[in-house]
């Protein structure tokens, strides 16, 4: 701030506060909605103050599902959403760090090559392909299984790019050091360029985790095995059609569900959040 | 840019690009290419009888009302959410950068949205604007509106566009708030005390030096509204009524899924292809090359 002008600060501040109450009604509502009773739901206008169902209608999600349209419990599709999500996280960091390593350190034929196909993977997205993709995995028996719902989503090349480009900045003299000591390519990369690349992997996993847990398309095609539903397939499973057919007080019980745990790890993790959406974007 | 100094192996490089390599070969190329093969045949629903069809597919698909349609669709939608998305964003970055008490809680409270994933947002939107039942409905029916998305095809556009850019508020606001914090301080002191009052200090020196974030945010934005926001639609309009919310990836989804229209739904899947690579050209090219002047 270059001046002091108390009426626009007073404004910026309303501005903001106004912004914030606006995005975040929606989820008051569904919060509101999760603690009724289905009549109190269907009555309109709907009550703005949570009502006192919330531990029935929470248990009744988590052990038993919703009675109409989808009647499997949500508490194992948390299960699988959060497998998802940390499988996606790790594997996409763990298989690009190794393979950024080999093309930033070494020199090998082929390495412009192989890097050029990666690349390309940055530009389709799961969306465009998503038939063949289907048909890929269903040739390989892998419906209904954690490897279909996440080997897809790995083959990624945001991950490499981050990571190649964090070694770049990493100062040569430390290689020289470490052969001059002599440490060979692995035990290198273990000792010193992993725990260098300690915040990038915090915040490349922050990303990923979300990416993971929000996938929508891709587990609504491969999963019709109720076990595998993951939570935010189940939300859609339970919406049967119709506005007072499906039963919104479970629904939105369970979308308070699929939102909590995503929303923590940005609250909470919220620098490297920061740092990993701007530095994926570079 | 290269290391000056390297390894030395004949096989251990190998090894560490190998994952990698191969779960892009298994699960990328080998679909994409599968993709492009199929949109060169034509396939009955029951795949017993395939023929070379050469570009039949395509001229079909561009002579179809339906495909020409659902690209209007998605230039209209992706352009509402792009122009929406960025302007909202803007404003409350240039809010969030003028304050200095609380400057943190309003981040955090602004930020959330991005963890909630697309179909979310949309059974969320989609609650409160319910045409029975919803709050929104309610209000609007106090100012004789009849809304109905179900039934009127506007509407249903406009409730997409106003979930696609909710969730994606707080991505833009991120960059926005980032861009503005690195604007050299003294440009904006040297022009106030020139006696530029704050809308001049934006239009003359802030927008100008955004202007490579903005238009960041725009292609980004822009490949959002065309891949990401498939969850809202599928979770509230379906791509309906008639068609009015289909953007292409949800009609490559449609027929392909629905319809087992391997063929056709391909051809859509080859030109979605170009159009991303299209979009990611431009954004190299011109990202790099700082747009301010």
């Amino acid at each position: 701030m270059v001046e002091r002008r108390p009426l626009l600060s007073v404004f910026t501040h309303l501005g903001l506060v106004i912004g914030i109450v606006i995005i975040a009604f929606p989820l008051y509502v569904t919060f509101v909605a999760s603690t009724l009773t289905l009549e109190q739901v269907l009555t309109v206008p709907m009550q703005m103050v949570p009502g006192d169902n919330f531990w029935n209608n929470y248990a009744q999600v988590l052990t038993g599902g919703s009675t109409r349209g989808s009647t499997a419990p949500v508490a194992p599709m948390l299960f699988n959403s959060l497998v998802m999500a940390l499988i996606i996280a790790f594997g996409k960091i763990a298989i690009s760090i190794v393979s950024a390593f080999a093309i930033v350190y070494f020199r090998f034929p082929m390495r412009n090559f192989f890097f050029w196909m990666i690349f390309v993977t940055l530009m389709l997205p799961v969306e465009v392909r998503i038939i063949p993709t289907y048909k890929v995995v269903a040739d390989l028996g892998m419906l209904d299984s954690y490897a279909g719902l996440t080997l897809p989503l790995i083959a990624s090349a945001t991950a490499t790019f981050l990571f190649r480009q964090f070694f770049m900045t990493v100062p040569d003299e430390l290689v020289e050091a470490a052969r001059m000591d002599g440490a060979g390519p692995m035990r290198f990369f273990f000792d010193v360029l992993l725990p260098l690349s300690a915040t990038s992997i915090a915040a490349l996993f922050v990303i990923q985790f979300i990416y993971g847990w929000n996938q929508y398309l891709w587990p609504l095609l491969i999963t019709n095995d109720e076990s595998m539903y993951t939570t935010v397939i189940g939300i859609k499973r339970m919406i049967v059609g119709g506005d007072a057919l499906t039963e919104w007080h479970l629904v939105m019980a369970t979308a308070i569900l699929a939102m909590v745990p995503p929303a923590l790890v940005v609250i909470l993790m919220q620098k490297w959040f920061v740092k990993g959406l701007v530095d994926t974007e570079k | 840019m290269e290391k000056r100094v390297v390894f030395r192996s004949k096989w251990l490089p190998y090894m560490l690009v190998a994952p990698q390599l191969l779960i892009t070969i298994v699960f990328f190329f080998w679909p994409a290419g599968q993709a492009l093969f199929y949109s060169f045949q034509s396939q009955d629903p029951f795949g017993m009888n395939v023929t070379f069809a050469g570009l039949d597919n395509f001229r079909y698909l561009f002579n179809d009302s339906a495909y020409l349609a659902s690209f209007k669709v998605t230039a209209v939608f992706s352009m509402l959410v792009a122009a929406g998305g960025i302007s909202i964003a803007l404003v409350l970055a240039l809010m969030a950068d003028r304050v200095v008490k609380g400057a943190l809680a309003y981040r955090t409270l602004l930020i959330w949205p991005y963890a909630v994933s697309a179909a979310v947002a949309g059974v969320l939107w989609g609650f409160l604007f319910a045409p029975s039942i919803g709050i929104i409905t309610f209000v609007l029916k106090q100012f004789n509106i009849d809304w109905n998305w179900v039934l009127q095809g506007d509407q249903a556009m406009l409730l997409v566009v106003i979930a696609s850019i909710w969730k994606q508020i707080s991505y833009n606001f991120l960059f926005f708030l980032a861009g503005l914090q690195s604007i050299p301080r003294s440009l904006i002191e040297a022009a106030s005390i020139d006696g530029a009052g704050p809308v001049r200090r934006f239009w003359t020196i802030v927008f100008p030096l955004l202007s490579p974030v903005t238009f960041f945010l725009l292609v980004v934005n822009i490949v959002y509204a065309f891949f990401d926001t498939f969850g809202v639609i599928d979770a509230t309009t379906s791509g309906g009524p008639a068609g009015s919310t289909q953007i292409l990836v949800y009609k490559v989804f449609v027929d392909g899924v629905k319809s087992a229209d391997l063929g056709g739904s391909s051809a859509q899947s080859a030109v979605l292809m170009v159009i991303v690579i299209a979009l990611t050209v431009v954004q190299f090219r011109f990202v790099e090359r700082k747009v301010n002047y």
